[in-house]
């Protein structure tokens, strides 16, 4: 399985540099992955996004089978690979999620905030069911359709479009963004995401401006959170870890997730796309 | 069509874009999108108020000289924060290290999530070793095991200690670590628990 | 309706392997929302599996197993082509069946 080869590939990788008690530790982690590798509960979701593309919602009854993701009306094949990118229509860089936000207000008819309602499904840990997009045993239709458009790009090398000037000033921006420190913890994305090799407690840190490293993060997400029993979108990556830097709330597809996750993006540039992937 | 292995100087160089840097967004453009950006696209949440976006000197001159450092940038730096440093009244440094454990192992704290009113923690395990028996530890900062062990307990060393916690950029600019003290987080009383996990004795650190 | 079951049977050796993931909440009823209020409990009390009209595998579940089950197991005397049926009924219930053919050579 693809998985497995990168998982060896991690545990090659990183040995080297562990003393051998690390090095335990390294391989119980592995282990632990590997277990779950099995069966993938995004499935699930997969299963459930392809349908809700082709089916009929909102005010306009209309289904989403023309939404433009950036390889023309429909075309679902391959797509998510290569976001984020710079739309004529609407004159934005976006990624997967916002613009299928974009493709629910053009197509169905749904207003802006309806579209963003709900963008990320169940309860998570028991701490954010204040969050108001998240409920109770509740799906949501937009990480349903992240699931399933992300797997139709399984396989496929991850090449973000940089070429539009408002692609590179995502790019840069997000860049800013990445190195930013702030709150009351003087955190920055790159306090855990700039050196090669470390861990927070047992779980490993890539280093976002490492390629091999970057490529593996960003071809793993969306991923089934086993301990959350949800699937984790890129727009939930940025919006937890932003929780966890002590920031106030990143908003969801908002310009600056969109120019962090385009910044990320082109870092994982070349890499294989491996998603959804199965998480801890 | 862009190359698929950039090499790293080049990118450090002129960004990473084959049809050449003269089509870069400009420095004063990217820095006008980022500030859009932050007032735009991040909202108060609970204790997290859009205010801590704002950046101290110190933060800002990281944010700025994030890879390389100039020397002169850093002493400064060091200066400033060196000068923030509050040692309690009472003189006592050292607390109870029990105590200092449990806040060594909580992550709690100043998220928009946690209550405001509870006790932050200090995330210690987050990013270092500190107890032998605790395997679940970081590598973010380095091994704290027998770290009272290796120094003694000397007022010196008390006083060291208690400071490296409280402004971890008094003798580290642009630290990763979080100054626990001089950004409110922890609490006089927690800095002196935490010094007494490290430096105690009969600390599961020291043995 | 609950979603369906995604279920994969093949032969292993004389052996039919199944894989089958369900999609169920899972809910221990020990949870708690915002406001303080206990989540209900929501989770499979049984699954069963046939063969042929014969039970070939029967569990009883309970709030130990997780979100969106996976189970895994093999069985003896089937063949290629022919069909394993899974049901579950949960606390509340509900229930599910779905069927998969099974595969050969594994």
């Amino acid at each position: 399985m693809r998985i497995d080869r990168v998982l060896a590939g991690v545990l090659a990788a990183t040995l080297p540099c562990l003393s051998p008690a690390q090095q335990d530790t390294q391989k119980e982690i592995e282990r632990y992955r590997q277990m779950l590798q099995e069966s993938n509960p995004a499935e699930l979701y997969e299963a459930r996004g392809e349908e809700l593309w082709k089916t009929r919602r909102g005010p306009r009854n209309a289904s989403l089978e023309r939404c433009d993701l950036g390889l023309g009306p429909g075309v679902v094949k391959g797509a998510y690979v290569r976001l984020p990118r710079y739309f004529a229509d609407t004159g934005r860089v976006q990624d997967l999620e916002s613009r299928l936000a974009t493709c629910m207000v053009t197509l169905q008819g749904f207003t802006p905030e309806e579209a963003r309602r709900k963008p990320f499904s169940g309860t998570g840990a028991p701490m954010i069911t204040t969050d108001p997009f998240s409920g109770v045993g509740q799906r949501s239709v937009m990480t349903d359709l992240v699931a399933w458009i992300a797997s139709e790009s399984r396989g496929m090398t991850i090449a973000p479009s940089v070429s539009h000037p408002k692609e590179r000033l995502a790019y840069q921006a997000g860049e800013r963004l990445f190195y930013y420190r702030a709150g009351p913890y003087d955190f920055g994305c790159v306090t855990c995401h700039g050196e090669e090799g470390k861990r927070i407690r047992l779980q490993n840190l890539p280093k976002m401006t490492n390629a091999k490293d970057a490529q593996r993060a960003f071809g793993t997400w969306p991923g089934y959170r086993v301990s959350e029993g949800e699937l984790r979108s890129m727009q939930w990556r940025m919006w937890e870890c932003v929780r966890q830097m002590r920031f106030p709330e990143l908003e969801f597809a908002s310009d600056a997730s969109i120019a962090l996750i385009t910044y990320l993006a082109k870092q994982a540039e070349g890499g294989t796309f491996d998603a959804p992937a199965i998480k801890r | 069509m862009q190359p698929k292995m950039i090499p790293a100087l080049a990118l450090a160089l002129c960004g990473i874009w084959v049809a050449g840097c003269a089509t870069r967004p400009s420095d004063s453009e990217t820095e006008r999108a980022v500030a859009e950006m932050i007032k735009a696209s991040f909202k108060t949440r609970g204790q997290a108020t859009v205010a801590r976006l704002n950046q101290d000197d110190a933060q800002a001159l990281c944010s700025k000289h994030a890879g390389e450092l100039p020397k002169d940038v850093s002493d400064g730096i060091e200066k400033a924060q060196q000068a923030t440093i509050r040692y309690p009244s009472s003189g006592k440094l050292t607390g109870d290290w029990r105590e200092g454990e449990r806040i060594a192992q909580s992550g709690v704290g100043k998220q928009f999530t946690d209550a405001p009113t509870r006790p932050a923690g200090g995330s210690c395990y987050n990013c270092h070793q500190l107890s032998k028996q605790e395997l679940s530890f970081g590598t973010i900062g380095p091994s704290l095991y027998q770290f009272g062990k290796q120094r003694g307990a000397s007022e010196a060393i008390q006083k060291y200690t208690y400071g490296k916690i409280y402004n971890s950029q008094a003798s580290t600019a642009c630290s990763n670590m979080p100054r626990f003290g001089h950004n409110g987080v922890l609490t006089e009383e927690q800095i002196t628990h935490l010094v007494a996990l490290l430096l105690d004795h009969d600390s599961p650190v020291n043995k | 309706m609950a979603d369906p079951m995604r279920i994969r049977a093949n032969m292993t050796g004389d052996k039919v392997e199944v894989k089958v993931l369900m999609a169920h909440e899972m809910e221990t009823g020990l949870r708690r929302d915002a406001g303080g209020n206990a989540i209900p409990a929501h989770f499979i009390r049984n699954v069963s599996v046939t063969y042929g009209g014969k039970t070939v595998l029967s569990a009883q579940w309970g709030t130990s197993v997780s979100r969106n089950p996976f189970l895994h197991f093999r069985f003896n005397g089937g063949k290629p082509g022919e069909k394993v049926m899974i049901t579950w009924l949960d606390n509340k219930g509900e229930k599910r069946t779905d069927e998969a053919v099974i595969a050969g050579g594994g």
